[in-house]
């Protein structure tokens, strides 16, 4: 078995008297889509908060191509390769869909601050060559239309797609996407499937999965994490995780509540 | 390449032959005004340009960055007395004096030294948000102006500090010529301000203030980038004091209280937040309002809080923001 790309160990984080994740271990290869998936607060978001540095979890490591990833801030985390969108959308919400993805390519600036301040020709011609990347990527996504638009003014559906861009325009090797397709219409989300499909193969990216709607995570996922209450309770293929008793009792529990 | 050049011109400052125009104009307006206006007219410009540069450092900090500092007259102060210090207290061999380098140095070391005070307040700043930080900053204001009240030797006590007359050369700079190194300073620092506001260490100021949580996981230092903000806005309050001091000749602890805190505050929130030419439109008007209300004189606070709450309410993006919707309406025109 090769070297995983991402590797968590006994990963333990607990709020006050919540715990939000209790001792998960969790190996993603190269290349590997997979998904998480669980009832509200079983833990996911938090998952990802621990491996983006957000959070500082209080037991467990992670590690990315062998090397620890804990205790580094998230701007460094960024710096090694891995992106991420938001549940709850995190764009520039008054600058435009291509200033969005700019900050994308902001980790890839190699001119410093004078060379900004004056303009110079080598800040000048980096700033082309992000240009030319971020505007790649919204002829990738089909967002040229509203390259120029406030991402604030934007419908849901597409601030989501711009978000997913801009994660993309940080050339990550890992993508941490927290629930892309909560608030798309349905020929969106069949959309979005065909895009995350494209980034993995296209651009060889290892993509993380949280995802409400399981119909989407079944058809596109190598395999799935199922947690519930900060545990993890089955590990497997679309069809295996769907027989297992324990999920469907997490599944069927939540659907009793509500 | 028919692409390559849409970006080239994307980083344009100054797009089409109208905007040029109207720039040339402009500069060459400022540069030939002396010749037909009074003295008094060349004094207030003066003091427009001191208060563009302050002005455009903080809007940078407090538009831009989304981080308020209510005590901006503490880095205008430092800037200053480091300059009449400078100036003063150096022993500067008579060649150096002769040739302006007395006065040049004195202006660097105002930025540096204002840049530095800004980074050490930038970095508590780093664990505050909101109104404490305001209250933290205005803190640093009214700190600043009490030492400097109460430590006689730096800052020449009640007889205040009297600066030397600047040399350069034959020459003495009086009105006129302060007046030229004034607007000369003002137009480089607002090309560094626009330069810096449209790259990437713009972008970064800008993330932090829409959400820096988005700002960090796309890669941009937090702790890098709001201290940088601090440095680079206090080193123009500091270069802007120092400019002041150089035109008053005379330096006391009055100048740099909390209502030039405030002062410079309503400056930009008037002018429009996040604006560069907002900056520059609220540091002009402001600096000719008082003059013309001089009668008024004990209500100004007042009116500047007033007017706050009300652009505030009706025109968040200042003056600048309202320019540009008038804009839009008349190219949109006759619809
Ligand atoms: N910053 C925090 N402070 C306190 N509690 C937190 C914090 N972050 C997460 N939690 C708690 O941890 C648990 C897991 O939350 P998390 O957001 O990871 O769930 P989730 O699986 O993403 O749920 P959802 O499907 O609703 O997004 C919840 O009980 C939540 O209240
Ligand atoms: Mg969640």
């Amino acid at each position: 078995m090769p070297l995983p790309l991402l590797d968590i160990n006994e990963l333990t984080i607990s709020f006050g008297g919540i715990t939000a994740l209790s001792d998960i271990h969790l190996q993603v290869s190269p290349g590997a889509l997979i998904s998480v998936i669980g009832p509200n607060g079983a833990g996911k978001t938090t998952l990802f908060n621990c491996i983006c540095g957000l959070y500082r979890p209080d037991r467990g490591t992670v590690r990315f191509h062998g090397e620890p990833l804990l205790g580094f801030k998230p701007d460094a985390v960024a710096r090694r390769g891995i992106a991420r969108t938001f549940q709850n959308i995190e764009l520039f919400l008054r600058m435009t869909v291509i200033e969005n993805l700019l900050l994308g390519r902001h980790l890839h600036f190699r001119a410093g601050f004078f060379d900004a301040a004056a303009g110079s020709p080598r800040w000048r011609r980096e700033e082309i060559r992000h240009r030319e990347v971020a505007e790649r990527i919204l002829d990738f996504l089909d967002l040229q239309a509203v390259r120029d638009r406030r991402v604030g003014d934007l419908p849901l559906g597409r601030q989501r797609l711009v978000e997913l861009a801009r994660a993309l325009a940080t050339e990550p090797k890992l993508l941490l996407l927290d629930e892309p397709s909560s608030g798309m219409t349905a020929e969106e989300k069949d959309d979005l499937v065909f895009r995350i499909r494209d980034i993995r193969e296209e651009m060889g990216v290892t993509v993380m999965l949280v995802e409400h709607d399981l119909k989407l995570v079944m058809g596109i996922s190598d395999w799935i994490t199922v947690l519930d209450h900060g545990l993890k309770i089955a590990q497997g293929t679309a069809a295996e995780v769907q027989a297992d008793p324990d999920v469907i009792k997490a599944y069927l529990g939540e659907t009793a509540i509500y | 390449m028919e692409l390559r050049e849409r970006y080239e011109e994307d980083l344009f400052l100054v797009r089409g032959a109208l905007a040029w125009t109207a720039l040339i104009a402009f500069c060459a307006a400022l540069l030939l005004l002396p010749r037909a206006a009074p003295g008094y007219l060349l004094f207030t410009l003066s003091l427009i340009a001191v208060n563009s540069i302050i002005a455009v450092g903080l809007n940078l900090l407090v538009g831009y960055t989304g981080q308020i500092s209510l005590g901006h007259a503490g880095f205008v102060a430092i800037g200053a007395y480091t300059a009449g210090l400078v100036m003063t207290k150096v022993p500067w061999p008579e060649p150096l004096m002769a040739w302006g380098v007395s006065w040049l140095a004195a202006l660097s070391a105002a930025g540096l030294v204002a840049a530095a005070f800004g980074f050490l307040v930038g970095v508590p700043a780093l664990r505050l948000t909101g109104p404490y930080l305001t209250i933290a900053t205005l803190g640093f204001g009214i700190a600043i102006h009490q030492v400097l009240t109460n430590w006689d030797r730096l800052s020449g006590g009640r007889t205040g500090l009297f600066l030397p007359k600047l040399l350069f050369g034959p020459w003495r700079l009086g009105e006129r010529q302060l007046y030229y190194v004034a607007i000369i300073l003002a137009g480089l620092l607002v090309w560094v301000a626009f330069n810096l506001v449209r790259s990437h260490v713009g972008r970064a100021f800008v993330a932090i203030r829409d959400s820096d949580i988005a700002a960090e996981v796309m890669g941009v230092n937090l702790t890098v980038y709001k201290t940088l903000a601090f440095a680079v806005s206090a080193a123009y309050a500091g270069i802007g004091g120092a400019m002041l001091a150089f035109i008053l000749g005379y330096l006391e602890p009055q100048l740099f209280t909390l209502f030039e805190s405030i002062y410079y505050f309503s400056m930009i929130v008037i002018g429009g937040l996040g604006t560069v030419p907002g900056s520059i439109l609220g540091a002009a008007l402001l600096t000719v309002l008082p003059q013309q209300l001089a009668a008024l004189k004990q209500w100004l606070p007042l009116v500047y809080g007033g007017t706050i709450v009300l652009v505030m309410a009706i025109e968040p993006r200042g003056l600048y923001g309202r320019w540009m919707k008038i804009k839009l309406w008349f190219k949109a025109w006759p619809f």
